[in-house]
């Protein structure tokens, strides 16, 4: 008999390999898309990480010199640090209402819906072709002073005589949690969908209540879903500055719109730069400490 | 080293041989070896199963007959060419995969044909037609694979492999899907369209009663070597090893000392009761053996009873466990030195049936029994359930 | 047991163990009348007849906005460049897109760890960096006094291709390569392979990726507008009106890319529903 024993490792299934081919072409085939992104992608980070250290008192700007003018980092976070935590703020009030909200969305979709499940899917996702801007304005006239909102609110005194929504940080996180539950929608349902819903009568059966059963059971199984939808709404959040132009004032100015107009009004291409870089390393510092938190790194 | 049993290997370089032939072929992925310097012949025409537990290599020697891997070494020849490294489209072998692989975007007539037409082969509609016909699915041609059942799925997949008529048709599983009842059926269903077209099939499987119903010839695999090859009651009566004793069915295996080798017969001392083994089927080398013994082949009776075996007789044991399952019953006999052996016998309502803790008599007849090598775990090939 | 618990608790009560029934279910649709709201707003106000361009309020029922709809001064230019953006986006980013998916999905490769990581970034980083960064690139490189059309085009080929890989990818991975050797063990040659099996099978993914380009290239602001120069696309055009006043006209569009896509996707499931019935 052959000596296997011992020497071998003795798999359970001889997987054949991944099927997976080896040579040329398949680094042409992916050439062209990868050269794109290191172009306009890769080279374009470098460039705001080196205006980003210019020397703005140098005499003309041409960017691609490095000047390691760190100063300009500390400029920026002093003038605008009000706006750079207002932005993490509203992101994330936003992203835990979009939370609440498309957590009943995708279970009542996921277990609920029955025959109209697709239907459903297709709704939840419908409004959100129309325009982004289109549907803000939209909402500015929904919360307008006039409107049939706020003169409900008044009515019964939710809100004074003079009161009102827009040019508020209520409109303001409103609109966020609006435009971006569509991303916290559809990861959850992905994730939602996938659980055996004999494992919540399995919880039900082993004297779960219908709470204990969710909070056991389900939500632990959807976590995967919950992370991926609470980045892909947390970070463009942070970043969007059309709901805090056209819903706020200048009180709810957030940081996307100071970098744009010092991009292109004020013409201050170092400052605008450092905020960038500032945004997007918070940005990644705050996920990064979440996912470890949440404990799916594997996701990333 | 692998053995073959029974067939004398011709020299790889015979070119004469019109079935399929496997020399000296080694598979390794990494560090594993799926299979290790396997030879295999199978002679046109045959029905012939590998068989054994997942993961010991039988469905990677059927894709190296595929084409879909490539071996680390040896060879393949197919009635005499060599195919060891020939594209899978170029050699003349089809497939019937695991899970049928059915062209979800084509319908059933067009999954037919798809072979044909890719040959550029003339008169695509009528053989497709005849194929249906043959697999009786006519009135299902126009269906998309979703809408068929299971068992019309396995059809189709059959159907689209047959109507090329290749040299050699392999099967990979081609049951596993389907339920026990729709299993018997396709078994007799394959059979009779092998017969019918006298293709060579090749049939992997990790079940043993489906391979011993089907195929001609039975190539018990294990850990990337073949164990045993040969008829099925061949295989089951006289098995070379303990892994081969205990895959296929169930088997006794009691340690013995070997005593003398006389002509046509082994005498083992099996905890003092001398026991004789014929000699064709002692595969034993050294002082030791295992005796082995099915439990069907075991007579059970009192103590001093007189029973139908004259040879071998074992006093002393007691009667652990019951098990009636109609047809026959189980019992679970512990012998004077610890070891429980199974028994088997039958309901023919000739015999009373004993109780737990009754004392009793086993015997068998010499011609029954077995020896095998005491190097071999007793238990190899037993865990298996399927 | 807490199922049973509930039931005798709310027997005495048909209308509410209903509602406790069908809560979850009452408050999905709920969120789903919410997230309409918006929607029949532009809706209505594509047939508004406004009293003065500054008040933003319905006045009047007129088709005014739907039979003049390039009344509105350079809504039409604007409207026409982002389906021209689009479409080029599009098309660039999705062939680019589907041959990097085939070759993370069926080649082995060096630097697939990295790889994957430079296509999964771009839909990580918030728009506004993707945006400044791009320009800093133009900026530096002296194309400061250029941008337009072709940056925008550069910007949104950019951000589509990595949607694009990842639509492709998730299709072609699911579909396992049995199918393709089974077309192989049946005489079909690579070439064969691909066009017979591989193409059609990931052909909705493909599709579907199509789509999510265009859409995400006609919506894009944030990036276009760092980008754009002087050249204005529709989202542009509904900013700049914003300031101004928005003509009516915004809002026909705004109706018709929902009815349009509403349309897209109902007919895709109508058909995908039919092709399975109809031969049952």
């Amino acid at each position: 008999m052959a000596s296997t024993a011992g020497t071998a490792p003795v798999a359970v299934d001889a997987k054949p390999d991944t099927g997976r081919r080896r040579g040329r072409t398949g680094y042409l085939l992916i050439l062209p898309g990868l050269a794109w992104l290191v172009l306009f992608f890769v080279i374009p980070f470098y460039s705001l990480i080196a205006t980003s250290l210019y020397d703005p008192n140098g005499s003309d700007f041409r960017g691609y010199d490095m000047t390691y003018h760190i100063q300009n980092y500390w400029t920026a976070i002093q003038e605008y640090w009000s706006p750079l935590l207002r932005s993490l703020a509203y992101g994330a009030i936003a992203t835990l209402l979009c939370l609440v909200l498309g957590y009943v969305l995708a279970y009542a979709i996921a277990f609920k819906a029955g025959r109209w499940k697709n239907l459903m899917l297709v709704l939840v996702i419908a409004p959100f072709f129309t325009s982004f801007l289109v549907r803000t304005l939209s909402w500015k006239l929904i919360l307008a002073d006039d409107g049939f909102v706020v003169d409900l609110l008044q009515t019964v005194h939710l809100l004074g005589e003079d009161g009102r929504l827009l040019a508020t940080p209520v409109a303001v996180v409103a609109g966020l949690t609006y435009n971006f539950l569509p991303f916290m929608v559809l990861p959850l349902f992905a994730s939602v969908d996938k659980i055996d819903p004999r494992l919540i009568e399995a919880s039900h059966d082993l004297y779960a209540s219908s709470f204990v059963g969710f909070w056991k059971v389900t939500w632990p199984l959807s976590l995967p879903g919950v992370v991926s939808g609470t980045l892909l709404t947390f970070i463009p959040a942070v970043g969007d500055y059309i709901n805090a132009q056209l819903l706020g004032s200048p009180n709810q100015r957030m940081i996307g719109s100071v970098i744009q107009s010092q991009f292109t009004d004020a013409n201050n291409y170092p400052i605008a730069a450092a905020l960038s870089m500032i945004l997007m390393v918070l940005i990644l510092v705050m996920v990064l400490v979440y996912v470890r938190r949440a404990g799916t790194e594997e996701l990333l | 080293m692998s053995q073959v049993a029974e067939t004398a290997s011709p020299p790889a370089g015979d070119t004469t041989y019109d079935g399929l032939r496997l020399r000296g072929v080694t598979k390794s992925f990494g560090a594993f070896t799926a299979v290790r310097d396997l030879d295999l012949d199978v002679p046109r025409g045959s029905f012939f199963a590998l068989l054994g537990p997942s993961g010991c290599g039988k469905t990677t020697t059927l894709r190296m007959v595929a084409g879909l891997e490539t071996p680390t070494s040896g060879s393949i020849t197919l009635a005499g060419d060599d195919i060891t490294y020939a594209k899978p489209y170029r050699r003349p072998v089809n497939t019937v995969f695991q899970n049928y692989a059915l062209f979800p975007h084509l319908d059933i007539h067009e999954n037919i044909a798809f072979g044909l037409k890719r040959r550029k082969v003339a008169d695509v509609d009528t053989r497709v037609r005849e194929m249906l016909d043959l697999v009786e699915l006519e009135t299902q041609a126009r269906k998309r694979p979703a809408q068929l059942s299971g068992g019309q799925q396995q059809r189709v997949a059959l159907a689209r492999a047959l109507i090329n008529e290749p040299e050699v048709l392999l099967l990979d599983e081609p049951l596993g899907a389907l339920d026990l009842k729709l299993r018997r059926a396709m078994q007799i269903e394959l059979k009779r369209i092998q017969t019918e077209v006298g293709l060579t099939f090749v049939h992997v499987t990790h079940d043993q009663e489906e391979a011993m119903t089907m195929a001609d010839t039975v190539a018990v695999m294990n850990r990337g070597v073949i164990e045993q090859m040969g008829a099925p009651e061949e295989l089951y009566e006289n098995p070379h090893t303990t892994f081969v004793a205990n895959f296929l069915g169930q088997s006794n295996l009691v340690e013995g000392a070997i005593k003398g080798r006389g002509g046509d017969v082994v005498t083992v001392d099996m905890h003092g009761i001398d026991v004789s083994i014929p000699a064709a089927r002692s595969h034993a080398a050294g002082d030791r053996g295992w005796i082995g013994i099915r439990p069907e082949k075991v007579l059970i009776g009192d103590p001093g009873e007189d029973l139908d075996a004259p040879g071998n007789s074992i006093p002393g044991g007691v009667v652990t466990d019951v098990s009636f399952v109609g047809v026959s019953t189980q019992y679970l006999v512990r012998m004077p030195w610890g070891q429980e052996l199974q028994v088997f016998q039958q309901n023919t309502g000739h015999r009373r049936l004993y109780r737990t803790g009754e004392a009793v008599e086993l015997s068998w007849r010499p011609e029954y029994a077995f020896l095998l090598d005491i190097s071999q775990d007793a238990s190899a090939g037993a865990e298996q359930e399927d | 047991m807490g199922a049973l618990r509930a039931e005798a608790r709310n027997r005495s009560d048909p209308g509410m163990r209903w509602v406790r029934e069908h809560l979850v279910l009452i408050l999905g649709i709920l969120v789903l009348i919410y997230t309409f709201i918006p929607i029949f707003v532009v809706v209505l106000m594509s047939f508004n007849d406004p009293a003065s361009r500054n008040v933003y309020r319905f006045d009047g029922f007129t088709l005014d906005n739907w039979t003049n709809f390039c009344g509105a001064e350079g809504m039409c230019d604007a409207l026409w460049k982002s389906i021209q953006i689009g479409i080029l986006a599009t098309l660039a980013s999705t062939i680019l897109g589907t041959l990097a998916a085939f070759a993370l999905v069926r080649w082995e490769f060096t630097f697939r760890s990295t790889t994957n990581l430079l296509i999964f970034l771009p839909m990580a980083a918030p728009e506004i960096v993707l945006g400044s960064s791009l320009l800093a690139l133009f900026v530096s490189a002296g194309f400061a006094g250029q941008l337009g059309f072709w940056t925008i085009l550069i910007a949104h080929i950019m951000f589509c291709l990595s949607f694009v890989v990842v639509t492709v990818r998730s299709r072609l991975a699911g579909m396992s390569d049995t199918l393709e050797q089974a077309a192989a063990d049946l005489y079909a040659n690579p070439r064969q392979t691909f066009w017979r099996v591989t193409f059609p099978l990931v052909f909705p993914g493909i599709l579907g990726a199509a789509l999510l380009s265009f859409s995400l290239s006609f919506d894009d602001f944030i990036i276009t507008n760092l980008n754009a120069g002087t050249t204005t696309t529709f989202p542009m055009y509904v900013w700049g009106a914003a300031q101004r006043g928005v003509p009516m006209q915004v809002n026909v569009v705004g109706t018709l890319m929902f009815a349009v896509s509403v349309l897209i996707v109902v007919g895709a499931e109508l058909n995908h529903r039919r092709r399975v019935r109809a031969l049952a």
